[in-house]
């Protein structure tokens, strides 16, 4: 019986490896492992070129990272070709879900690596991207970053990245509670072991401290689901406002305890709050929420307009951006990355990983969300961000300024 | 820390929920000897449920629904994980509980797509602010604990007075005694895995009203702190169990308030080290004694 | 339990088999391939699934800990081979971090720079395995006299005492806090990771056959029998739980090699729970078993099953085949085995068993 199904699962391990094997063929035109192999076998007459997506599907950061892939889907779909020393090659996405956490990154990454891709855009969240970036550099494949933050993710040669970095959205954010909102005494919470959250609070402190003000830092364990108490120590604490960088199933939580407590300071949120669930789960409660962004939906009418019509005319699109057709400003950035790749491609006139690595930081893009041009760090050279706030009422999110550092 | 009073309301607001998933623990483990390791999954299926039920349907058919789904939830893991495994050492048991947890998880995360389900006002009277004392709190805090206790001196009453109490607490005295004398083991131990999910449903209900979304991993935590809630009332003892659970919400509220809010979990974890050593049969357990 | 020799010499044959398919492997791929990665991976969850069949099934220690030690292992490794220069960058919160040197670095001035850095990762390695052994000493003193289940929970609860600890920012300066330590070196490809798992294994495998293994089985076997033909059980079952603790360490250490990042968070008792159900289908009591199902298991999860979740398996496409799909049927599988093969593959036999088996059936069942 034993020995019997032994066999059965040996067999089944043998047709599954079999099946990969096909699948790999048939995909791919040289269906070969290596990157190098499967794009020097394009040809004039014009291939396909892979640009691989390293996003969290699933996990804490997984409905963000599913906006962000809907904004390069979209790109996709707008721009599927592109022109590679003068053949055209037909984009494809290659997909991998990293759930959100550093451990499942160096697979995930390998297995992009695995299917060949030119150049991988992501991901959303930073402790993920990290991991990955080690694979990466292995592999000479360059990662463009998307909206991951933390300033050590361009640390690896290969990755660049087009946000904003953390010292600057936290100074953004510090310089905004101060100055506008006239709040002396700050309260920061971040999740314990979370690089994202740690960082930002780390930036946020130092620049609040230099301009005067006192801050009071707490963490909470992985999986708390009740920040009632956190509340009651900000409010003791006389706080005007809390800043919690956090993911969004942790920042709808925050909103809800600090309703439930009448908590009347500001709550300060970076990046990962906009989201539209976020801004959904304020309706009708008394909190002021205020986030720092990437991009506002109207800065640019044709764009969003276009963007909700291919959204509205997508059910599983509709179903990833939350249900509604809000524009999310990851959704844009996920858009501009694709393009920044499609530069990169027409400037190296190849779908080798490292040509593409070294026109990488020659490359200079006029995005949706503003220009694009990359520093000798890897980092863009950006120095806005979009302060928005939730609007109660309605649950979307309205403009209220940009900020600019100094 | 200035003012107790947010701090405690919290505290057992918190304890409460803990205490009707505490009760399941301490139920199954007076009978079987088992950690019911899914436990804490079947609270998370429990409000999984209540969102989509509450979706589609008017409160007074999701309520029900979310009770019986959860009930036959239980009573399904009991007859294909636990009895076929009946004779099997204990080990093996805890291990089976062990991938039913995973298995739970895992389905979950394929049926909801690995993201967190938002909640939407499922039950709207008791999601309201309410002031006590001149502290803000929602009415559901101050429900949890009454409804808590209400449960709990009925469950009491079911086990002290009725038949069926009558063979749980003969099955958890002597499990082979109890089959000589006639009791049919295997429904018993189906009603306690009933009672248990019952209880676990009514505390998601509440649990999640409370917060904006349930997602798949939200039963490990209170599962664990239950658990710990169980072991440090004494294992097998429903009134210990619910105490117990009051006091590890108190205390873990109070840590939060005191500043040390990255030890919370770990708290618990040491005072469950320390029960265990010093006095493992909590505080209101009988001692029990191995039989070679 | 004396072998013939046609059952060691099919058995080395076998071992020499992996050992080439490893070196292989390392040749004809580039390092970043997913069969590489699979297999160094798998490799660290054989050391890690055999230490804690060594409690569990050898022994009839329930322990939940693993995952613990394993943090302590991956963390003194990091910690020691972050080279001086990186310290600066990977510390940014903490000033460059309380350690200033780095092992590989100063066993390379010392021996070299071929065989000083990997010197240095193998004494970094150690040292992880016997921080997590000491500390297993020190837990051990008050959670060994707990039974069964109560003893699992405990170890459970230190695993996450621990992990909290380690995410403290006080301790930052050492622990980098919540934040991820990188630019600690590998030591290779495939085959380096197949030596040294081999090797650790090998001493398990002495260690199982000696009268110290033999008093192990004994506790778990029948304690009050045991303790009766003078087995000291508060001894052996202390000596059991630092040596495997020892092991996980050094898993551990290797499972941070494997990653490239060590964050606390990824040390959770999902962590253990995953190595339980990986010794259990391999059959408790039995190392072959757990190391193939480590291979098993790893090479479906992080390669072979891949497709399930990502529309197409087999070649057939269907929309039930979406995000999750793989671990569904992992933990459907998992519980076929627990349920109805409840000794797993291979039950407690051993490599060479499999080869006796063809020839004598019968002694199999009169052997260990």
């Amino acid at each position: 019986m034993k020995k019997l199904f032994a066999l059965i699962l040996a067999l089944a391990m043998v047709l599954a490896l079999a099946a990969c094997g096909n699948s790999g063929t048939s995909g791919s035109s040289s269906g070969s492992s290596a990157p190098a192999e499967t794009s020097s076998s394009g040809g004039a007459a014009g291939g396909t070129v892979k640009i691989g997506v390293f996003e969290p599907q699933t996990g804490d950061n997984g409905a963000g990272g599913k906006q962000e892939i809907l904004g390069m889907q979209y790109a996709n779909y707008v721009q599927p070709t592109v022109e590679i020393g003068g053949a055209t090659y037909n984009v494809e996405l290659e997909i991998v879900d990293n759930r959100t956490t550093a451990e499942n990154g160096p697979s995930a990454a390998a297995e992009l690596m695995n299917r060949g891709v030119s150049v991988v855009l992501g991901s959303y969240g930073s402790g993920v991207s990290m991991a990955g970036g080690a694979v990466f550099s292995e592999a000479g494949v360059p990662a463009i970053g998307v909206t991951c933050t933390n300033p050590q993710v361009t640390d690896t040669d290969v990755y660049f990245r087009i946000c904003f970095t953390d010292p600057f959205q936290g100074t953004i954010l510090a310089n905004y509670a101060y100055k506008t909102l006239g709040v002396t005494t700050a309260y920061t919470l971040a999740m314990l072991g979370s690089d994202y959250d740690q960082g930002l609070v780390y930036y946020f402190s130092e620049a609040f401290k230099g301009l005067g003000g006192t801050v009071i830092s707490e963490d909470f364990p992985e999986g708390t689901a009740n920040f009632v108490s956190y509340i009651n120590n900000a409010k003791a604490a006389g706080a005007g406002a809390i800043f919690a960088p956090v993911s969004t199933n942790y920042a709808q939580l925050i909103i809800e305890a600090a309703s439930a407590q009448s908590f009347d300071g500001g709550l300060l949120g970076s990046d990962t709050w906009d989201n539209n669930m976020v801004a959904a789960s304020t309706v009708g409660k008394d909190v002021d929420v205020v986030v720092s962004t990437f991009y506002q939906e109207g800065a640019d009418p044709t764009f969003d307009a276009n963007i909700k019509a291919w959204i509205n005319s997508n059910a599983d699109a509709k179903t990833n951006n939350g249900g509604n057709d809000i524009v999310s400003a990851v959704s844009v950035m996920g858009y501009d990355a694709y393009f920044v790749a499609l530069e990169a491609l027409k400037a190296a006139g190849s779908t080798e990983p490292s040509a593409v690595l070294q026109a990488l930081p020659g490359v200079k893009y006029e995005g949706v969300s503003g220009v694009i041009e990359f520093l000798d760090s890897g980092d863009a050279d950006r120095d806005i961000a979009y302060i928005k706030a939730a609007n109660t009422t309605t649950g979307d999110w309205d403009f209220v300024t940009i900020q600019q550092v100094g | 820390m200035q003012g107790l009073l947010p701090y405690l309301i919290n505290g057992v607001s918190v304890g409460g929920q803990y205490a009707l998933i505490a009760i399941g623990y301490t139920l199954v483990y007076g009978i079987l000897r088992l950690i019911n390791f899914a436990h804490g999954d079947v609270f998370m299926v429990a409000g999984l449920i209540m969102v989509y039920s509450s979706a589609t349907m008017p409160i007074y058919l999701s309520i029900p629904l979310v009770l019986v789904l959860t009930v036959i939830l239980g009573f399904t893991i009991e007859r294909a994980a636990y009895k076929p495994l009946r004779t099997a050492p204990r080990m093996s048991v805890m291990i089976s509980a062990i991938g039913v947890s995973y298995l739970i998880q895992n389905l979950a995360f394929y049926f909801t797509g690995g993201l967190p389900q938002p909640v939407t006002n499922p039950i709207p009277w008791i999601s309201d602010n309410v002031t006590l004392f001149g502290e803000s709190t929602k009415r559901v805090t101050l429900v949890t604990p009454f409804l808590t206790v209400a449960l709990v001196f009925a469950l009491v009453y079911l086990i002290n007075n009725t038949k069926i109490g009558m063979g749980m607490r003969a099955v958890s005295k002597d499990f082979e005694t109890a089959q000589l004398m006639g009791i049919r083991i295997n429904s018993v131990i189906s009603m306690t895995f009933v009672i248990g999910s019952f209880l676990a449903a009514v505390g998601a209900m509440l649990y999640f009203t409370n917060y904006p979304s349930v997602a798949i991993t939200s039963g490990g935590m209170p599962g664990l702190k239950a658990f710990v809630a169980a072991v440090f009332g004494g294992i097998g003892s429903i009134p210990g169990a619910v105490v117990g659970a009051f006091l590890i919400g108190i205390s873990e509220e109070l840590i939060k308030g005191l500043g040390y809010s990255t030890f919370s979990d770990a708290f618990t974890f040491a005072l469950l080290i320390v029960v265990l050593c010093v006095k493992p049969t909590g505080l209101f357990g009988e001692k029990v004694t191995d039989k070679v | 339990m004396k072998k013939t020799n046609r059952e060691t010499i099919i058995t080395a044959a076998v071992l020499l088999v992996v050992l080439i398919g490893a070196f292989a492997l390392d040749a004809a791929l580039p390092s970043y391939h997913i069969a590489i990665k699979v297999v160094k991976k798998a490799c660290v969850y054989s050391l890690v699934a055999v230490s804690m069949n060594l409690l569990n099934g050898f022994t009839g220690l329930f322990s939940l800990g693993q995952a613990g030690f394993m943090l302590l292992g991956a963390y003194s490794y990091a910690v020691l081979c972050i080279p001086v220069a990186k310290r600066a960058g990977v510390y940014q919160y903490f000033d460059g971090g309380l350690v200033q040197f780095s092992l590989p670095e100063i066993f390379s001035g010392v021996l070299g720079g071929t065989v000083g850095p990997v010197v240095g990762m193998l004494c970094a390695l150690l040292v992880g395995g016997l921080i997590a052994a000491l500390c297993a000493y020190l837990i051990g003193l008050p959670v060994l006299r707990l039974k069964s289940d109560y003893l699992a929970i405990a170890t459970l609860g230190f695993a996450e005492i621990l992990r909290a600890f380690f995410q403290w920012n006080a301790l930052g300066p050492l622990t980098n806090g919540s934040n991820l330590l990188k630019n600690y070196p590998d030591l290779g490809g495939a085959a380096a990771y197949v030596i040294l798992v081999g090797l650790f294994i090998a001493v398990i495998l002495l260690l199982v056959n000696s009268t110290y293994g033999r008093a192990f089985m004994a506790i778990r076997d029948d304690e009050v029998a045991a303790e009766a033909m003078g087995i000291n059980l508060a001894h052996h079952k202390r000596l059991a739980f630092i040596i495997s603790s020892f092991f996980a360490g050094i898993g551990g250490g290797m499972l941070a090699m494997y990653m490239g990042t060590v964050q606390a968070l990824s040390f959770k008792s999902a962590m253990t729970y995953e190595i339980l159900l990986i010794v259990v289908m391999g059959g408790i009591g039995s190392i072959t078993g757990s190391v193939l199902t480590s291979f098993l298991y790893i090479a479906s999860l992080e390669w072979l099953l891949r497709g399930l979740d990502s529309g197409t398996f087999l070649g057939i496409s269907s929309p039930i085949f979406k995000n999750g799909f793989r671990m569904a049927i992992v933990s459907v599988i998992i519980m076929v085995v627990v349920l109805f093969f409840r000794k797993g593959i291979m039950g407690d036999r051993e490599l060479p068993d499999l080869f006796r088996k063809k020839a004598k059936k019968e002694e199999v069942s009169g052997n260990e």
